[in-house]
């Protein structure tokens, strides 16, 4: 009798500590959910991808104030191409100071000797250029594959692509095909040091 | 000691002691006083808190300091906050802003990721957060802060913020960090007034009309997550993003800590973060966690990922990844 009075105790005790704890959740703030319905249906992923094949502005001003752009294949068609020019020293007339640095590429790496109006693959396939992404993809595949995976690029718009659509780059939004690496830019938006904060001297630390 | 009751009673001058040696016959003077204090209760409450509200700096109705905790208001009563809090805006700023309650989606948690490899330190990230979440223009504030490391050492404390040379340099790499909406969170562990705490999708909100400034949660902070709105924040009225959230970007009162809420107001809506949007390398990924397809969980299936500071047990939700 003595001992079962005692267990009723202890169970009550127990419960009333318990309690609080089971019901922690309850109290707590912030429980409710949207109530927007989301439906099914996926909405775009747009890639701003090339119009078309570049054309060279010729310094000209048709009749009507608009400026004469040139083809490729105006020149290109009538001279000999030159399989062996891989730097920008070597550029002459339109080319002339072209910043190239992507690799021992040689231009017809890339550029198409038998129509300048498109690309070449690696082996030999013509390649046109709003799908230069290919073209990059030959050689930079773990890119490629990230960009697919949506860890390269960068992107704008919708992470959730039932509630909208999303905008993306192709390679050459961000690189420049002839020299891809990403220059050096000056940082924005420089902090302002809080009261009391010792600043080091701007980018002359280097002691750790 | 003068002002001591002389009468047994609870104590606190409530006057709830009796008339010394006073029988109460019929009606006592303590039935009386709770029937007055019943009647009158309602309204004499609120006309008496008014000198309290009176010690604000702000200009705080009665309405907004008697707001009871945020949960326990219904959808009326939330309108009738959030349309107080947009005209406190058109007054303080003149500026037309909307104010929502953005809850959470059912089925989301976010995550966030960040390629080392990548970033420049070009802080395109940080100025994009502070246009987004209507920061202090005077102090440069933002919720993310980018750390230029020497290669080699993972260490965030020996970080300098105060580079300005041209980026990246080739000896540095650039760590951005911003809360990292820990599953453990040290800083809603500190609050002593529960004006903090993680959501249901893991953001760790902040409620800034229950926050009362104490600053405990920037102490607690392993990743100096947390700011202070140490003045009135002061915003051109053409430069205030009108698009607010009532527990994210609407602008902060003075006095109250605020901090990043992977942009709430957009990324509850299904849109991307401000800063990711903003990063022309494509350093971050962003999306729900819970998904097996997004490209979040990709990135934490398939890199070398890590989170800062594992040691401590926060459990961030914030993941930074080396290409190979």
């Amino acid at each position: 009798m003595f001992f079962g009075v005692i267990a009723v105790i202890a169970i009550w005790f127990l419960g009333a500590l318990a309690m609080p704890w089971l019901q922690r959740d309850r109290d707590r703030p912030g429980r409710a959910f949207s109530d927007k319905v989301i439906g099914e249906t996926l909405h775009p992923v747009v890639i701003h991808r090339p119009d078309g094949p570049p054309m060279v502005d010729s310094g000209k001003l048709d009749a009507h104030g608009q400026p004469v752009m040139v083809a490729c294949a105006t020149c290109h068609d009538t001279r000999e191409p030159n399989f062996n020019t891989n730097g920008g020293a070597q550029l002459k007339e339109f080319h002339l100071g072209l910043n190239y640095s992507h690799g021992d590429q040689t231009c017809l790496s890339c550029h198409n000797a038998e129509d300048y109006g498109t690309l070449k693959r690696a082996d030999g396939r013509t390649l046109e250029y709003t799908d230069t992404m290919q073209l990059c993809a030959q050689c930079h595949g773990p890119q490629f594959r990230d960009y697919q995976n949506g860890s390269h690029g960068g992107m704008t718009g919708y992470w959730d692509l039932k509630q909208g659509p999303r905008e993306r780059n192709t390679c050459t939004g961000c690189h420049d095909p002839h020299h891809p690496k990403f220059p050096q830019v000056m940082p924005v938006f420089p902090p302002k040091p809080i009261i009391g904060e010792a600043v080091k001297p701007a980018g002359k630390d280097h002691s750790h | 000691m003068e002002d001591q009751p002389t009468n047994d009673g609870c104590g606190s001058n409530c006057g709830c002691h009796g008339e010394p040696g006073g029988e109460p016959g019929g009606t006592s003077r303590r039935t009386l006083l709770k029937a007055a204090g019943v009647t009158l209760g309602a309204a004499a409450f609120a006309k008496a808190l008014s000198p309290i509200v009176n010690w604000s700096r702000e200009n705080l109705s009665v309405d907004e300091f008697l707001q009871k905790h945020y949960r326990e208001l219904d959808k009326d009563q939330l309108a009738a906050v959030l349309r107080h809090l947009e005209e406190d805006a058109r007054k303080n700023y003149g500026a037309e802003v909307t104010i929502g309650d953005h809850r959470p989606q059912k089925g989301v948690k976010f995550g966030y990721a960040l390629n080392l490899s990548i970033c420049i330190g070009c802080r395109r990230c940080a100025e994009a957060c502070h246009h987004e979440n209507n920061h202090d223009r005077g102090t440069n504030n933002s919720y993310i802060r980018v750390l230029e490391m020497q290669k080699g050492s993972m260490d965030m404390e020996h970080g300098n913020v105060h580079y300005d040379h041209p980026v990246p340099h080739p000896d540095k790499f650039y760590m951005p960090v911003q809360c990292q909406q820990c599953d453990n969170p040290p800083c809603v562990h500190v609050c002593p007034v529960e004006a903090t705490w993680k959501e249901d999708d893991g953001i760790v909100v902040v409620d800034y009309n229950w926050c009362i400034g104490c600053r405990y949660c920037e102490a607690a902070c392993p990743y100096h997550a947390r700011r202070f709105n140490w003045t009135k924040p002061s915003i051109p009225k053409e430069e205030i993003n009108p698009k607010q959230s009532y527990l994210s970007n609407r602008i902060r009162p003075q006095g109250v800590m605020e901090k990043c809420t992977f942009c709430l107001h957009r990324t509850r809506e299904g849109q991307m973060p401000a800063c990711l949007e903003a990063c022309p390398t494509g350093a971050r990924v962003f999306g729900n966690l819970l998904d097996p397809e997004s490209e979040i969980r990709k990135v934490i299936d398939n890199k070398r990922v890590f989170v800062l500071k594992e040691e401590l047990g926060t459990r961030p939700s914030f993941f930074y990844f080396f290409d190979e």
